[in-house]
């Protein structure tokens, strides 16, 4: 059962089209990665999932909700879709719990108390609940991404979308926060990933989706589309890949 | 009379020290009552001010930037003339103090809707993407995300502008507002001695010494290094 349905989603900006009419469904439980060259349109897709982009046309359908309409609150949206961004996005002048507490406390209404009782069980699942009371600055990068993490899972959310997560880290950093996603996706977490990590889409992913110039080009299980992809423009891709 | 003689003599003759000490240390009230009135009213009105630019309303916001450019090029002591000797023609009559108040907080308001302004929209895209993503409203990531950040920023900068605009309380002598500059020149041309201009000058760097290193200890307690 499809929880994300995307239909003719199209995105221009300006004269550029950045998306030509995206077809994509996501199951309830299944991690998707979204593999393509740069401006493919990986990034803007998943903005244009929880609208922080406007769509220009299509429609996405999430948990039986038509995101694209006119009349839906997107803040209540927002809530059960998390969001993971390349570069952190940390509040700076929040500690970690801060950062994971704030949407708690203002958008849930949550007591201080029990915002902080869930903030500090979403940093424990992310391995960082001693790092509760440290600044962003005072932490790795590999350790800033696992907070923004928890933040996106501390509101409980049906899904979470990963925009390229680990692209801003240092090598050594990046297995901390594939370790997390694989224990998200242990957990039965809908995931819809725009990743790099060749080895972790084979080991974790249920699909591999291939864009290119603002299309799909491509999707299927991880091995079909690594090691026997139909399209030309698949293969050279990945070939690029693994070189 | 020796030259060192001449100079204690007309800076710090000791029965002027005496006769006027009272009179300075009633400006230095004033002063500090209107500067502290000032500081007040400005910096939150110039707080409030950049928060609703940030909407983006077209008319509102061509109106506080009228507003802001006005108030940043007029000098203050013509709008201290202006609304003093002015207003009273059309039936408005407002005390000195009240006048000299409007007008400083007027011109800090503008300078630090500007300060604010450009702390709101340095503040990274990617702050309001990651509020938003989590639910936040426009204007709960305006207040609990993205003006936190501007003010820190806005900190040094609004500091030096702060001391500069409420020294300027002492333009309030030409209309007569009591600060330290009026008690001095009242006694100066009372006594035919600069003895009490020379109190005052100390009254001032009494008073904003103090100001200017607490302006420093803010400045370097409200930076953080950027992640």
């Amino acid at each position: 059962m499809a929880i994300l349905t995307v239909s003719g989603l199209r995105k221009s900006f300006g004269a550029n089209e950045v998306l030509r009419g995206i077809e994509l469904s996501v199951a309830e439980r299944e991690l998707v990665f979204i593999i393509g060259p740069s401006g493919s349109g990986k990034s803007t897709l998943l903005r244009c999932l929880n609208r922080l982009e406007e769509p220009t046309a299509g429609s996405v359908t999430f948990d039986g909700r038509e995101v694209t309409a006119r009349a839906t609150n997107l803040n209540r949206l927002r809530r059960s879709m998390g969001m993971v961004f390349q570069s952190f996005n940390l509040y700076p002048h929040m500690t970690a719990l801060g950062n994971v507490t704030l949407a708690l406390r203002r958008v849930l209404k949550k007591s201080r108390a029990e915002a902080d009782a869930l903030g500090l069980a979403a940093l424990t699942g992310v391995g960082l609940a001693d790092k509760a009371s440290s600044y962003p600055n005072e932490l790795s990068g590999g350790q800033q991404q696992r907070v923004a993490i928890a933040r996106a899972l501390a509101l409980d959310p049906r899904i979470v979308l990963f925009d390229e997560p680990t692209s801003a880290l240092d090598p050594e950093l990046v297995g901390s926060v594939l370790s997390v996603m694989r224990d998200l996706k242990a957990r039965g977490m809908t995931m819809l990933v725009v990743s790099h990590e060749l080895r972790f889409a084979r080991e974790a992913a249920d699909r591999v989706v291939f864009m290119d110039a603002g299309r799909i080009v491509e999707e299927g299980a991880p091995e079909t589309i690594f090691s026997a992809p139909r399209e030309l423009r698949t293969k050279a891709f990945v070939a690029q890949l693994i070189r | 009379m020796t030259a060192w003689q001449r100079f204690l003599e007309t800076f710090f003759k000791p029965e002027m020290l005496a006769q006027y000490w009272p009179s300075i240390a009633h400006g230095v009230l004033v002063t500090l009552e209107i500067a502290s009135a000032v500081v007040l009213t400005g910096l939150s009105f110039g707080l409030l001010l950049a928060g609703l630019r940030a909407y983006r309303l077209v008319p509102l916001n061509i109106a506080i930037v009228v507003f802001v450019d006005v108030f940043r090029s007029l000098p203050p002591l013509v709008a201290i003339l202006i609304i003093y000797f002015g207003l009273p023609g059309v039936g408005i009559n407002l005390p000195s103090f009240v006048v000299l108040w409007l007008v400083l907080s007027l011109v800090l308001t503008a300078f630090a809707e500007e300060i604010f302004w450009a702390g709101i929209i340095s503040t990274p895209k990617g702050q309001w993407e990651a509020a938003r993503s989590t639910g936040l409203g426009f204007s709960e990531t305006l207040l609990f995300v993205v003006l936190p950040q501007a003010v820190r920023l806005g900190v040094p900068p609004l500091t030096n502008r702060t001391i500069a605009i409420t020294k300027n309380t002492a333009l309030g002598t030409v209309i007569g507002v009591g600060e330290i500059l009026n008690q001095a020149t009242a006694a100066q041309s009372f006594s035919g001695n600069a003895t009490p201009l020379m109190m005052g000058a100390i009254a001032y760097i009494l008073l904003f010494l103090p100001v200017v290193a607490v302006g420093r200890w803010i400045e370097t307690r409200f930076q953080w290094r950027r992640a």
